[in-house]
C-alpha cells in the first residue's frame, strides 16, 4: 500500500521537518491536512500576478481574478458532480456552510412542532446552528442514536425508521464521523427522508478530497464541506445546495456583491449562488481550492480513500493489542474511514498526546467537538490519529511505539 | 524525553497514581467548580471552613495527569490556610507554572517547574487552584453532595 503513496510526502513542504528530534509524522487530517506545493504556488501565482477584486472590475487584473474565482467554482461543481455551477457557494468553510442552511433556510422554514433529526455522532458544527435554528422557530431537534458501548454499531436506521415522521423538515447527518471513523450511508439516508418530504443537510467535511463524491447520486439537498481538511487552503469551503432551494432562500448577510438592485428602502438579491456571497470574496484560496481539487484527482480519490482506510485498519488493529485500551467506532474487518479514536484506562488523552509530541507524532486529545458523545459512552476524552495520502504503515509503526512507550512511562503497559 | 521528564516529575505521577484527598467532602460548607472547554477537564473543590482557616479540602473531576496531580497537591498545600494565605500560595504557584522558577524553600509543588516550557498545559495545572480561591470566596453554606 505505501509504494504508491510514500512518493506523495515530498509534495507537501511542511512534513519535511523534525519535531522533537523525530521526523514528523503528521497524524491531525481530520483537524486539518497539509497543503502540496501546487496549492501553495497557486496561492502565491494569485498574488503575484493576478491580485484584484472580482466582479463589476473592467480592468486586466479584475478580469483575470473573476476568471480565477469562477473556475474555481466550476471545477467544484465537476469535484461533487453538481448539475450546475450556480449550486455552488463558497463559505469561510463547512461551520459556515451549515449556518447558511439555518438561517437562510430553516429561519424561514420551520415552525412550532416540526421536527429537525439530527445524529449524536454529529460535530457541534452540525448540531448547535440546529439547536439555535429551533430555539428561533419553536421547532424540535431530535437525534438519530449511535449503537454500540463503543459507538461500533454506527447509526440505528431501525430508529431513524422510526422517527422520520411528516413532521420531520430536515434530517442534518455526517457523511463521515470525524471522531469514530463511521461511514455513514447517505444515499439510504437521503431516500429516506425524501420519502417523507424532508430535506437532507450532509456534513460532508471528512468526505470530500477522500473519496468520489456525486452529490447527485447521493441524493442530498444540502452538502458542506472545508478546503483545508482536503489539502486546499485554510478560509474556504463550499455549501452545495440544489438550485431550486438556493433560488428561494433568503440571503444570510448583506452587502456588497448580492443585490441586483438597492434602494434607500429596500433590495432586492441576486439569484444564487452570488446571493450568498457579501462582501469581497476568498479569491485567492479559491483559486487554491481549485488546485487542491487537480492535486488529488491526479492522485485519484478512490485510491486516496482505500489507502486511508487501509491504513486506519492497520493502525485499529495494531493498536487493539495493547493493553488497557478502548477503541471506538467500528470494529476491525468493518469499513472504516481514515481515521482512529481510542482511550487508555490509565492516561489521559492530553498525557497521550503531549507525551506523542515529543516522539515527532501529532495527534489530537480532546473530545473531537462531539462532547454529547464522549459523553455518552463515558469518556472524558479520547486519542485520534487520522490519515491522509501521505501517510504510511511506518507512520502507524511510529504512533504504536510512541503508545508503547507512554504506557510504559505511567506504568500502565 | 529529558523536557517530557521534568513535565511529569515523580511527584508529579505519584499524586496522579494516588490522590490525595479525592472524593466529596461531608458537611462541605462551601463549593465551587471549574472546567476547562478546550479540553473537557473539570475539577470541583470542596470546603469545609473552621473559622477563617480551610479545615478540611477534597476534590473531585477529571483530567489528564497534570491537571490530577495539581489539584491533589493543592489540597495539601491548602490545609489549614486562610484566603489571603491561599492566595499567596496560588500567586507563587502560578509563577512557578509560568516561568518554571523553583521556589526559595523546598516545597512538592516545585514539581510543577517543568509545566512552563508547555504552555498549553498550564491551564491544566492552575484549574483545580482557580476553583479553590472561588469556594473561598463564597459565604459558608451547606452544601449538598
Amino acid at each position: 500500500m505505501s509504494s504508491d503513496f510514500s512518493n506523495l510526502r515530498v509534495d507537501f513542504p511542511v512534513l519535511d521537518q523534525h519535531v522533537g528530534g523525530h521526523p514528523l509524522v503528521y497524524l491531525d487530517n481530520a483537524a486539518t491536512t497539509h497543503k502540496p506545493r501546487a496549492v501553495i504556488d497557486a496561492v502565491a501565482r494569485f498574488y503575484e500576478r493576478d491580485n484584484s477584486n472580482v466582479h463589476r472590475g473592467l480592468h486586466a487584473l479584475s478580469m483575470r481574478a473573476t476568471d480565477g474565482y469562477e473556475a474555481a467554482r466550476a471545477r467544484t461543481a465537476r469535484f461533487i458532480n453538481a448539475a450546475d455551477s450556480a449550486e455552488i457557494v463558497f463559505t469561510s468553510g463547512t461551520t459556515a456552510s451549515v449556518n447558511l442552511v439555518a438561517q437562510g433556510w430553516a429561519r424561514d422554514n420551520l415552525k412550532s412542532g416540526d421536527v429537525v433529526l439530527c445524529t449524536e455522532m454529529e460535530h457541534h458544527s452540525n448540531m448547535v446552528p440546529w439547536q439555535i435554528v429551533c430555539q428561533q422557530t419553536g421547532a424540535t431537534l431530535k437525534y438519530i442514536p449511535v449503537l454500540g458501548e463503543d459507538a461500533e454499531g454506527g447509526l440505528d436506521m431501525e430508529a431513524l425508521d422510526q422517527l422520520l415522521t411528516e413532521q420531520v423538515k430536515l434530517v442534518a447527518f455526517t457523511h463521515i464521523s470525524n471522531t469514530l471513523g463511521t461511514i455513514n450511508p447517505a444515499a439510504e439516508i437521503c431516500a429516506k427522508a425524501r420519502a417523507v418530504g424532508a430535506l437532507t443537510m450532509v456534513d460532508g467535511a471528512q468526505s470530500a478530497g477522500h473519496e468520489d463524491v456525486d452529490v447527485q447520486a447521493m441524493g442530498c439537498d444540502f452538502y458542506a464541506f472545508s478546503g483545508h481538511k482536503m489539502a486546499a487552503p485554510t478560509g474556504i469551503g463550499v455549501l452545495y445546495g440544489r438550485r431550486e432551494l438556493l433560488d428561494h432562500m433568503s440571503p444570510w448577510q448583506g452587502g456588497g456583491g448580492m443585490i441586483s438592485v438597492v434602494r434607500y428602502d429596500a433590495s432586492e438579491w441576486k439569484p444564487a449562488p452570488e446571493r450568498f456571497e457579501a462582501g469581497t470574496p476568498n479569491v485567492a484560496d479559491a483559486v487554491g481550492m481549485h488546485a487542491a481539487m487537480d492535486y488529488l484527482d491526479s492522485v485519484g480519490r478512490p485510491k486516496i480513500g482505500q489507502h486511508e482506510a487501509e491504513l486506519a485498519a492497520l493502525a485499529y488493529d495494531r493498536l487493539s493489542e495493547l493493553p488497557g485500551i478502548r477503541l471506538l467506532g467500528p470494529r476491525s474487518g468493518e469499513p472504516r474511514a481514515g481515521l482512529v479514536s481510542f482511550a487508555f484506562a490509565d492516561v489521559h488523552a492530553h498525557d497521550v498526546v503531549t507525551f506523542a509530541d515529543q516522539d515527532g507524532v501529532a495527534l489530537r486529545g480532546g473530545h473531537h467537538c462531539n462532547q454529547p458523545l464522549m459523553h455518552k459512552l463515558g469518556l472524558p476524552s479520547t486519542t485520534r490519529a487520522s490519515f491522509y495520502l501521505y501517510n504510511t504503515p511506518e507512520d502507524v509503526d511510529a504512533l504504536v511505539t510512541s503508545m508503547r512507550r507512554i504506557l510504559n512511562f505511567f506504568g500502565a503497559g | 524525553m529529558s523536557d517530557l521528564t521534568d513535565l511529569y516529575q515523580a511527584v508529579i505521577l505519584d499524586h496522579n497514581k494516588r490522590p490525595r484527598n479525592r472524593g466529596k467532602l461531608p458537611q462541605a460548607t462551601r463549593v465551587a467548580s471549574g472546567d476547562n472547554p478546550t479540553c473537557g477537564d473539570n475539577c470541583t473543590v470542596y470546603l469545609k471552613m473552621e473559622g477563617e482557616k480551610i479545615g478540611e479540602i477534597s476534590f473531585e473531576g477529571s483530567g489528564c495527569a497534570i491537571s490530577q496531580a495539581s489539584a491533589s497537591l493543592m489540597t495539601t498545600q491548602l490545609q489549614g490556610k486562610t484566603l489571603a494565605e491561599a492566595e499567596s500560595e496560588f500567586d507563587e504557584f502560578k509563577n512557578i507554572v509560568t516561568t518554571g522558577e523553583e521556589p526559595a524553600d523546598f516545597s512538592e509543588v516545585a514539581a510543577f517547574a517543568g509545566v512552563h516550557a508547555f504552555p498549553a498545559r498550564i491551564k491544566c495545572a492552575t484549574l483545580s487552584w482557580h476553583a479553590a480561591i472561588d469556594a473561598l470566596n463564597k459565604p459558608d453554606q451547606p452544601v449538598e453532595n
